[in-house]
C-alpha cells in the first residue's frame, strides 16, 4: 500500500566507523511534511545516522537500506548515490560542526549548491543560476531570517561563531529547500532567543513540503516544530517512539527510564563507551 | 602553436651574434652590450648546484647545444594567450558575488581597468615580432611602446641608462645568453606625468621546440602610470621537443609613478624557462607586480625589487599552479635601499601530481633604510601526496628601526571540507576547485585588475584534477 506522500525510508541500518559498529539496526520512516525528533544520550549514534543518510565516506553501511519512495511506489536507492547525488535527490544535512572553506564566499558556495540541487543533471562547467536572480532570492531569504546581507560575503564558516554557523546552515536549508532534512543539533551554540528564532525559521522553511528529522537534546527547537513522532536512540538503535510528550519527558527526566526499560541497548551503549575510551587511550 | 615546428636555427655562437648585429637596427651601444655579454657567456658554464641560487634547480638535462635562434617564426600569428582576450572580451564575467556587487555600485574599483580595450600590444613568435601597435593618442603624448629594434635608438636618452643595467646581465650563463642573444624585445617608455588608463599587452609565443629570448624594459617617468600585462604561450608539452625561454625583464618606476605589472608564464609543460626580472622603484613610486606561473617543465626565476627612494612601495604577488613533473623555482629579493619604504610579498602555490615548487625569499635592508616595513609570505596547498614544496624565507637587516616579518604555511585539502561541499550538491571536482579557488582568494584580492583575476582563476580551475 503506497503512502500518500514521498517518504524517506531507513530499514535495518547497520553502520560502522573504522570497523566499530555504531548503528545496529535502525528503522525510521519520514514522510514529506512531517517533523520527527531524534533524541538520545551522547554517543548513541544520532549524528552517525545523519552522516550515513548523507553518505559520508568514513561511515560504512554494512547492512540495511536507505530509500526515497515516491507515492507511486518508485524506489530510489540512496545508498547507491554519491553524497552530491543525494543532495540533488533532495536530501540535506545541517551539520553539527560545519566545515569552513576559507576564501570561498558563502554566496558563491551557495550559488553552486542551489544551481546543482535545482538542476540535478547539471555537469560542472554548465551555467550557474544567473547572479541577479540568485542575489535577489538570497537577499529575500536573508531578510526573512533577519540576517544581515553582509553575511553572504563572508567566507564559508570561516571565523564564524557557533551561532553564526548554525544560522548559515539554516540559510542554506532555506535556499536549497530539500525534500528531507536532518538537522543535527542546529540549536547547540545558540542562546535562548536565537533558538526561538531558529525554531520559527525552520517551521516556516519546512512547511508541508519538507520532511525533517531534528536531532536535539532540548525541546525548545521543537516549540514551533511539533514532532509527529519522537524517537529515542540508545546503543545504536531506536528503542522507543512516541509523541511530543516523550520529548518533554526526556528533557525533564533524562534517560534513566529508557536505560532500565531496554537493558540490551543500555549494555550496547556501555560497551561502545568503553571501546571509545580504549581507543582514546 | 604547438602543432607547428620551429624552422632551422643557428646555435648560440659568435657567428650567430654577428649575424644578429648585422641585421639589427639597434644602436651601436646596445650592440656593444651584446658583445660584452657574449664574452661573459663564452667564459661561463651552466650553473650547478654548488651555486646557492641553483641548489634546488636541476639543469643537468638541459643541453645548451640543442638550442639556438631560428631565422623565421614558425607561424605568422601569435597565440591568443589568456590575458588579452580577458581584457578584450568586453564585460566582466562577474563570476563572483563580490565582483557582481562591486559592479552594481557606479564608479567602483572594479571599473578601474575598463573592459574591452588595450592601449597597445606586441606579439612575437620564436623570437620574431609579428605584430605591434600603440594607441595613436599615446604616441602624441610621447609614449613609446614597441620593438626595441625600432625604439631604442630614438628614445636612447630615456632608455639607455636602464637597458641591461637594471638586471645583472653577467651573473650566470642564462643571464649572459639572454643579454647576448635577446630578440623580439619590447620597450615601454611613459613620459613624466602621463597616465595610461588601458593595459599594454605583450605576448611571447613559441612553436614546439621553439626558442624565445625576448627582453622587456619598462620605464615610467615621474608621476606616470601604466598597466603592463606580459604572457607566454606555446611550446611543446612534456615529452616533446618542448622549448626554451631565456628572458629578462627590467622595470624602472620613477618618483611618484605607479605601475601595475603582470607576468604570466603559461608555456606548455615541455618548455625550459629561465628568467631574470628586476624592478627599481624610486621615491614615493608604487609597484604592484603579479607573477602567475602555470606552465613550463622547469623554471628558474629571479624576481628582485629594489626600493631605491624614500617612500617607495612594492606589492609582489605570486600565483603558482603546478602539476605532473613540473619543477618551478623562485628566488625573490626585496631590497630596501632607502628609508620609509614598504614591500609586501605574497606567493601562493597549489601543487598537483609529482610537481615541485621552491620559493627562496630574502628581505635585505641596508643601513640607510630606516623605517622599513617589509613582509614576505609563502603559502602552499598540496593537492597530492607526491608533490613537494619548499619555502625558505630570509632576512638580512642592517638598519635598526625596521619592521620585517615573514611567514610560510603548507597545507592539504581537507576531506571533510570536500564532503561538506558535496553534501550541498557540489561534485567532488567542483568542490576541489572551489577549495583551491578559496586558497588563492587572498592573493586574488590583491590583484586590482579583475579581468586578470578571473583569467587566472579560470586557468587554474581548468587544471585541477580530482584530489587524491
Amino acid at each position: 500500500m503506497p503512502a500518500a506522500t514521498e517518504q524517506l525510508v531507513v530499514k535495518g541500518l547497520h553502520v560502522s566507523v573504522e570497523g566499530q559498529e555504531i548503528l545496529k539496526g535502525v528503522d525510521l520512516t519520514i514522510g514529506r511534511g512531517e517533523v520527527h525528533a531524534l533524541m538520545g544520550p551522547n554517543g548513541s549514534g544520532k549524528s552517525t545516522l545523519g552522516y550515513a543518510i548523507m553518505g559520508h565516506p568514513s561511515y560504512e553501511v554494512t547492512a540495511g537500506s536507505i530509500e526515497i519512495v515516491e507515492p507511486n511506489g518508485t524506489r530510489h536507492d540512496v545508498l547507491a548515490m554519491e553524497p552530491d547525488q543525494r543532495a540533488r535527490a533532495g536530501l540535506f544535512l545541517a551539520f553539527q560542526r560545519p566545515m569552513s572553506i576559507p576564501g570561498v564566499r558563502l554566496a558563491d558556495f551557495l550559488r553552486h549548491a542551489v544551481t546543482n540541487v535545482r538542476n540535478p543533471d547539471r555537469k560542472e562547467g554548465q551555467e550557474l543560476m544567473p547572479m541577479r536572480e540568485f542575489r535577489n532570492e538570497l537577499k529575500a531569504k536573508m531578510a526573512e531570517l533577519s540576517m544581515d546581507t553582509e553575511f553572504a560575503r563572508r567566507y564559508v564558516n570561516d571565523g564564524f561563531s557557533g551561532g553564526e554557523m548554525k544560522r548559515a546552515e539554516i540559510l542554506q536549508l532555506a535556499m536549497l529547500r530539500p525534500k528531507f532534512a536532518v538537522l543535527d543539533e542546529t540549536d547547540s551554540g545558540l542562546d535562548a532567543d536565537a533558538v526561538r528564532l531558529a525554531s520559527e525559521s525552520i517551521a516556516r522553511i519546512g512547511g508541508a513540503e519538507m520532511g525533517i528529522l531534528i536531532i536535539t537534546h532540548h525541546e525548545q527547537l521543537l516549540e514551533h516544530n511539533i514532532p509527529l513522532q519522537t524517537h529515542v536512540m540508545l546503543g545504536g538503535r531506536i528503542v522507543e517512539s512516541g509523541g511530543p510528550e516523550l520529548a518533554q519527558e526526556l528533557h525533564k527526566r533524562g534517560y534513566e527510564r529508557i536505560r532500565a526499560a531496554y537493558p540490551d541497548a543500555a549494555a550496547a551503549e556501555k560497551a561502545m563507551e568503553e571501546s571509545a575510551k580504549a581507543a582514546a587511550v | 602553436m604547438s602543432t607547428a615546428t620551429a624552422s632551422p636555427r643557428a646555435a648560440f655562437d659568435a657567428a650567430l651574434l654577428e649575424r644578429i648585429i648585422a641585421s639589427s637596427s639597434l644602436p651601436s651601444w646596445a650592440n656593444d652590450a651584446r658583445r660584452a655579454a657574449f664574452d661573459r657567456f663564452v667564459a661561463l658554464g651552466l650553473p650547478d648546484r654548488r651555486d646557492e641560487n641553483w641548489m634546488r634547480t636541476d639543469v643537468r638535462l638541459f643541453k645548451p647545444q640543442a638550442w639556438g635562434l631560428s631565422g623565421a617564426p614558425a607561424a605568422a600569428t601569435a597565440p591568443e594567450g589568456l590575458l588579452a582576450p580577458a581584457i578584450l572580451s568586453g564585460d566582466l564575467a562577474a563570476d563572483s558575488y563580490a565582483d557582481f556587487e562591486r559592479m552594481q555600485s557606479p564608479g567602483s574599483a572594479a571599473a578601474a581597468v575598463a573592459a574591452g580595450k588595450l592601449a597597445g600590444r606586441l606579439a612575437s613568435v620564436d623570437g620574431h615580432v609579428v605584430r605591434h601597435e600603440l594607441d595613436s593618442a599615446l604616441v602624441a603624448k610621447g609614449v613609446a611602446f614597441g620593438p626595441a629594434d625600432e625604439l631604442l635608438a630614438s628614445h636612447a636618452d630615456a632608455l639607455r641608462p636602464h637597458w641591461f643595467r637594471v638586471i645583472d646581465a653577467g651573473c650566470d650563463w642564462f643571464a649572459a645568453a639572454h643579454a647576448a642573444f635577446h630578440a623580439a624585445s619590447t620597450v615601454l617608455y611613459v613620459p613624466p606625468g602621463v597616465r595610461i588608463a588601458d593595459p599594454l599587452h605583450v605576448i611571447a609565443g613559441i612553436s614546439e621546440g621553439g626558442v624565445d629570448t625576448s627582453h622587456v624594459l619598462v620605464v615610467l617617468g615621474e608621476g606616470a602610470e601604466a598597466t603592463v600585462l606580459t604572457e607566454t604561450a606555446g611550446g611543446g608539452v612534456a615529452g616533446t621537443a618542448g622549448g626554451f625561454h631565456c628572458g629578462g625583464t627590467e622595470i624602472v618606476v620613477g618618483k611618484g609613478a605607479f605601475l601595475r605589472m603582470v607576468n604570466l608564464q603559461n608555456w606548455n609543460t615541455g618548455v625550459w624557462h629561465f628568467a631574470r626580472q628586476k624592478a627599481v622603484v624610486h621615491g614615493d613610486g608604487r609597484l604592484q607586480w603579479t607573477l602567475g606561473a602555470l606552465g613550463s617543465r622547469l623554471s628558474q626565476v629571479a624576481q628582485d625589487v629594489a626600493l631605491a627612494g624614500r617612500g617607495a612601495s612594492a606589492q609582489v604577488n605570486g600565483v603558482m599552479f603546478t602539476e605532473g613533473r613540473q619543477h618551478l623555482v623562485y628566488n625573490t629579493l626585496q631590497h630596501h635601499e632607502a628609508p620609509s619604504c614598504t614591500s609586501d610579498l605574497l606567493y601562493k602555490g597549489a601543487l598537483q601530481g609529482k610537481s615541485r615548487l621552491v620559493w627562496r625569499g630574502m628581505i635585505k635592508v641596508d643601513k640607510a633604510a630606516q623605517k622599513t616595513d617589509g613582509y614576505q609570505r609563502n603559502d602552499n596547498l598540496m593537492l597530492s601526496t607526491e608533490a613537494r614544496a619548499d619555502s625558505i624565507p630570509g632576512l638580512e637587516i642592517e638598519a635598526d628601526d625596521v619592521r620585517c616579518t615573514h611567514g610560510a604555511t603548507s597545507g592539504r585539502v581537507d576531506a571533510e571540507q570536500i564532503f561538506y561541499a558535496r553534501a550541498r550538491g557540489l561534485s567532488a571536482d567542483e568542490a576541489a576547485r572551489l577549495v583551491v579557488a578559496g586558497f588563492f582568494q587572498q592573493v586574488f584580492d590583491r590583484i586590482t585588475i579583475p579581468q586578470v583575476r578571473e583569467a587566472l582563476a579560470r586557468a587554474i580551475g581548468g587544471r585541477i584534477h580530482r584530489i587524491a
